[in-house]
């Protein structure tokens, strides 16, 4: 298929029309409402498929609480006070070993926060988010092609692992328009999960339930959980390195920020400055093993992010103590231009006496 | 822009933020019109303004609460009864008036809207009626008539919608009236006696939103939708609820259709209070 010209929003929603998406359930909110009007206009369209427009946030994420349960592929979308009124659905998606999608397109926070780019959502997004212990595979792609990819991944590792997924974007990234292309059809046959409740003809009735009174009976469901959250972390961890190889001082960035890193690692690069970026794809489960691969050969890391300093936690507890980390951050919405990090990584770089 | 001048003759102006103006609204916006019955209405009401409190959700209407030059608070989104609740209980001396959107009060709202005409607390609900979420873009809201366009019903809406005024006299509102902003006297008149009314009274403004909705609905201009109000109202006060169902090119029904009196959340805390303090008699 050729390159489209899509804004990301609408760019999940066709990737997840081509993923099997079978319920969509949103709520207005800024800024991911080109995502709901997406999939009013596309999705309503496909058969045996379904769109609406729920009453609230917290009824759009039981919805697809409702719809998991008997095997659909299903999602919602939201922004940051969206989400946090989804976190209550989320923890019983995960209770009931469920898969969903759910996008949160975050901008600046706390309380209704503004509606520009910010990544404060990274603590929410990676421990769970909800009540109770639990995770959430949290994916953050930095460009509509990757929005587009990660979505379709989404889908399917939902449903490999029975699961949510999180995609981290935020509005940057959900509104600005890039050529993308979809690398597949959307499936004849709408997917439905095996061993989902189709009706219980010729078995016994089950019982879908969160409650346990027996904290041993409890026990056992986390460990099997994180039994799970293990393999994934094994067998789905996924990064990008850029220019690393020789490099003396290493930027660690996610999603949008990491773009912008890029930029400024280009400029810093042109001046003769050894610079490489580490971007995690998968921010639940981190990539920590590239990070202990990466302080073999590098002693100074640069956390870049547009809060005040969430993922850092997840480097300095990666790195055990080795190496050196600096921050750089920009909360509440404000995007910060490559040049800006470019000066910030060039002085880390003359004072860490590297040049 | 032209800021309303310090000492503007109007009654209204000491009631706004003029640091904050001018406002976000779109022009032809029915929430302005809407917002000068409800300060009219303060000052005819005689209520004192210092223990007013103005409470909103979030949305173009909810923008109300940043201009209002009284104690104003912009809350969560659907929240603002429930917040409006726990202040009026918390210190019965304020007057609590929530001014807030369809999307906000009625959809994800819709629960404590609800249950707070059940409970009957002493609060004003001023709730501007556009049958869709303007902020936003134009999202299908709770009170869209069956087969209107709007940015997530391309193809026509296919819900039904609420009739609030039913919706509001089968929760046990004690006040329900509805008027749109062509009819700015009697919306007026109806908001002084909502303000004076003890119990939960409940005015329902239809306006336009030109920007987005009028737009998808052949009503580009706010002209054309105050044209269409004058054309399709129908005023009958004291009419059944269950006939105040609004179309997509029916009739809409305005008056004032409740005034009953019911006792209070407030009455009856304090039969309750009295009550508690009673010596046991086993
Ligand atoms: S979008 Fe609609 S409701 Fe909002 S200010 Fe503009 S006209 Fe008014």
């Amino acid at each position: 298929m050729p390159k489209v010209l899509m804004d990301g929003n609408s760019a999940i929603g066709e990737a997840a029309i081509r993923a099997g998406c079978q319920c969509y359930f949103g709520y207005p909110i800024t800024p991911q409402n080109e995502l709901i009007e997406y999939m009013a206009t596309h999705l309503s369209r496909r058969k045996g498929c379904v769109f609406v427009q729920a009453e609230s946030e917290l009824a759009a994420i039981n919805m697809v609480y409702g719809a998991s349960v008997v095997g659909a592929r299903a999602m919602t979308s939201s922004s940051s006070p969206g989400i946090s009124l989804k976190q209550e659905g989320i923890s019983y998606l995960a209770a009931c070993e469920l898969p969903a999608v759910i996008v949160n397109m975050s901008r600046g926070g706390p309380g209704l926060g503004s509606i520009a780019a910010a990544q404060s959502d990274y603590f929410q997004a990676t421990r769970g988010g909800g009540h109770g212990d639990y995770r959430t595979i949290v994916l953050a792609p930095s460009s509509v092609q990757e929005l587009a990819d990660l979505t379709i991944r989404a889908f399917d590792l939902a449903d490999k692992y029975k699961i949510p997924v999180i995609i981290l974007g935020d509005g940057v990234l959900g509104q600005m328009m890039e050529p993308v292309e979809f690398k597949q059809e959307a499936p004849a046959v709408l997917p439905v999960r095996e061993g989902s409740l189709r009706g219980a003809k010729g078995r016994p009735s089950k019982i879908i339930k969160t409650f346990t009174s027996n904290p041993a009976e409890l026990e056992e469901i986390n460990w099997s959980l994180f039994r799970r959250y293990g393999l994934i972390k094994k067998q789905e961890t996924t990064f990008e390195t850029f220019m690393i190889d020789d490099a003396k001082l290493v930027v660690v960035a996610f999603g949008i920020a990491a773009r912008i890193a890029k930029g400024a690692i280009r400029n810093v690069r042109a001046e003769g400055l050894k610079v490489g970026l580490l971007r995690p794809i998968t921010l639940w489960p981190f990539p920590d093993e590239a990070v202990k691969e990466v302080v073999k050969n590098v002693n100074h890391f640069l956390v870049f992010e547009m809060n005040m300093g969430q993922m850092l936690e997840d480097v300095q507890l990666s790195l055990e103590g080795k190496g050196e980390v600096s921050f750089y951050g920009r909360p509440g919405g404000v995007i910060p231009t490559p040049s800006e990090v470019s000066r910030v990584i060039s002085r880390l770089y003359y004072q860490k006496g590297l040049k | 822009m032209n800021n309303p001048p310090e000492n503007d003759q109007l009654s209204i102006a000491k009631y706004l933020r003029q640091d904050r103006l001018p406002h976000i609204w779109c022009a032809a916006c029915g929430i302005g019109p809407a917002l000068n019955c409800f300060l009219r209405a303060i000052d005819k009401s005689g209520l004192n303004p210092d223990k007013m409190s103005v409470v909103s959700g979030i949305g173009c209407s909810g923008r109300v609460a940043g201009y209002v030059k009284l104690d104003s608070f912009h809350t969560t989104h659907g929240r603002a009864i429930p917040f409006a609740t726990g202040l009026r209980l918390a210190n019965p001396e304020l007057k609590a008036v929530v001014f807030s959107g369809d999307g906000d009060l009625v959809a994800i709202g819709g629960n404590h809207l609800i249950h707070a005409a059940r409970r009957n607390i002493d609060m004003t609900v001023i709730c501007i009626n556009n049958f869709n979420y303007g902020m936003t873009g134009g999202q299908v809201g709770p009170t869209a008539p069956y087969d209107v366009r709007t940015s997530t019903t391309p193809y026509g809406n296919f819900e039904s919608a609420f009739n609030l005024p039913l919706l509001l006299f089968a929760s046990g509102a004690s006040y329900i009236a509805r008027w749109t902003v062509v009819h700015l006297h009697q919306l007026e008149n109806t908001i002084v006696e909502a303000l004076l009314k003890p119990g939960f009274s409940f005015v329902e403004v239809i306006s336009p939103c030109p920007a987005v909705y009028g737009r998808m609905n052949k009503e580009p201009d706010g002209l054309d939708s105050l044209k269409n109000y004058v054309k399709r109202s129908i005023i009958k006060n004291g009419a059944d609820p269950r006939e105040t169902e609004i179309t997509q090119n029916g009739p809409i029904v305005v008056g004032k259709f409740v005034d009953i009196i019911r006792p209070t959340l407030q009455e009856n805390l304090a039969k309750v209070a009295a009550k508690a303090k009673k010596p046991s008699t086993k």
